[in-house]
């Protein structure tokens, strides 16, 4: 196990909505799911390295903004062509109102 | 008996994403995937960008490689073409002499590139696969004059790519603006403005008299210097193989809502089709573009193996331009009033309503991929045939998705 890094606020994330955070030199994407859980993914499609930040979040699929890869953000699992190499996720942690990421760093 | 076979005609996106989808729908019958080109099916859209501008020698990007279809098992028969259907036996002659009986048949043969009629026109290169865009790479000197004549998608990733490595470029465009076909005014003029800060000259409404050994004299008698001349003036759908057997053309192979061909045997799918768009008045459409191959192969193979899935995914097309990346979604051009929407500084997008105020088309342009979230909210809207509020796509606060929402 890594340390817990600061990512932003909750409230910086709406729910059904992903961010981009950038730490160490890695890039990551931070969800907020509809029903208010936050979860972490790497950054980048594992299909072409697009930032996935850029993409739409429905219900609990978080779609490449380039090819529409799909990927469960919850356990990053792809969900079929072109995504077929799964995401590898983080823990995520809310305290005292803020967001926090276990990049195993 | 034998078992039936799937046959797939035509290694491009279209065929190998059809290929996959067959094991996806679990057919656990031979899949025989036929190329006549030498290499495993690749992606083309690098090979105007990425493929020419990078430094490093370009590699294919694959779609399918030797070990992907090894465990699919999927029977794959590179460097060589089908030459003829025979629709009664229902087999597939191929040019080495050998035949392969179908159950199924799709024929996914693409698009090839229209050649120009002046004179000099043997000197023009044209760009339709990895060899072609090593070869214009290969030309793309520093400090060499290159003259595209064709200002759409492909003469304009081209232009782009030739500034990017330092020659001097010459846009030629018949039309009075580059993008004629199917992209807004507004946003063809921000790819134009960008290109004129890259130092290429488009010129329009230009038409060539003839190309010569270093240049090309227009018809108005104006010279363009020419070291290299590419022309991108569109794409003819392959249809040899399907006219020879007596399928049922439009505009390409003419397919219903299904994909089906005029031999309910025979499928067809990508740019080599036309077919009825129910989202759109069922307009015939033929569509060269890198996702509907892929969604076209989806829904083909579906219905080759007993479905009856329309095909109904709105059209979708992108360009990458240096930092920009331009979006259309839908038919912009059914639309007869637009609403502006700025997602952020310096991007731009337009909603194509139609008379009765439905939500036909967007377009955008903006850098990286700045638009792609609400293109892809506003595609979503296309196809469920929405009629939103103006004043709501018109105001960039206002989060799109929440009218999808029941």
């Amino acid at each position: 196990m890594g340390q817990w890094i600061e990512v932003c606020a909750a409230g910086d994330i709406d729910a059904e909505d992903v961010m981009r955070f950038d730490h160490g030199g890695q890039t990551f994407a931070i969800y907020r799911s509809p029903d208010d859980e936050f979860y972490a993914t790497d950054g980048l499609c594992t299909h072409e390295k697009v930032h996935l930040a850029d993409g739409l979040v429905m219900d609990n699929i978080i779609e490449c903004p380039k090819h529409n890869g799909r990927f469960d953000y919850r356990n990053g699992a792809a969900m079929g062509a072109p995504a077929c190499v799964n995401l590898k996720t983080y823990p995520v942690k809310v305290e005292a109102g803020k967001v926090l990421i276990d990049t195993g760093a | 008996m034998t078992e039936a076979s799937m046959v797939i005609v035509g290694g491009g996106k279209a065929g190998a994403r059809a290929a996959v989808a067959f094991r996806e729908n679990s057919w656990k019958g031979p899949v025989t995937l036929i190329s006549d080109e030498a290499l495993a099916p690749y992606d083309r859209p690098p090979l105007s960008k990425a493929a020419i501008m990078e430094e490093a020698e370009p590699q294919p990007v694959y779609l399918l490689d030797e070990g992907m279809m090894a465990s699919l098992e999927v029977n794959f028969l590179r460097g060589v073409a089908a030459t003829a259907i025979d629709r009664n036996a229902k087999t597939l002659s191929l040019a080495d002499g050998k035949n392969i009986s179908y159950d199924r048949l799709l024929i996914a043969t693409g698009a090839e590139p229209r050649r120009l009629s002046q004179a000099g026109a043997e000197r023009a290169l044209l760009l339709r696969d990895l060899a072609d865009s090593a070869k214009i790479r290969s030309e793309f000197i520093s400090g060499k004059s290159v003259a595209i004549i064709g200002g759409g998608f492909i003469g304009l990733e081209l232009a782009a790519s030739a500034a990017k490595r330092g020659c001097h470029v010459t846009v030629i465009e018949a039309q009075p603006r580059v993008l004629m076909r199917g992209v807004p005014p507004d946003i063809a003029a921000r790819i134009a403005a960008r290109h004129a800060e890259a130092d290429v000259a488009i010129l329009t409404s230009a038409s060539i008299a003839e190309i010569g050994s270093d240049r090309i004299l227009l018809s108005d008698g104006r010279e363009v210097p020419a070291d290299i001349v590419i022309a991108g003036i569109g794409a003819a759908p392959r249809i040899k193989l399907a006219e020879e057997a007596g399928l049922a053309l439009d505009n390409g192979i003419a397919c219903n809502t299904y994909l089906q061909t005029s031999d309910s045997y025979i499928f067809a799918v990508g740019d080599c089709c036309s077919f009825p768009h129910p989202v759109f008045g069922n307009e015939r459409l033929r569509l060269e573009a890198w996702r509907n191959a892929s969604d076209q192969a989806i829904v083909a193979v579906e219905n080759m193996l007993g479905g009856q899935k329309p095909y109904e995914a709105v059209p979708w097309f992108w360009t990458d331009q240096y930092e920009l990346n331009l979006q259309i979604a839908g038919l912009p051009q059914q639309g007869v009033s637009i609403v502006q929407r700025v997602p952020k500084e310096g991007a731009l997008i337009l909603c194509h309503l139609d008379a009765e105020g439905r939500l036909v088309g967007a377009s955008g342009i903006g850098q990286g991929n700045s638009i792609a979230r609400d293109i892809r909210l506003l595609e979503m809207l296309i196809g469920k045939k929405a009629a939103p509020d103006p004043a709501l796509l018109a105001d960039p606060a206002f989060q799109l998705k929440s009218l999808l929402k029941p």
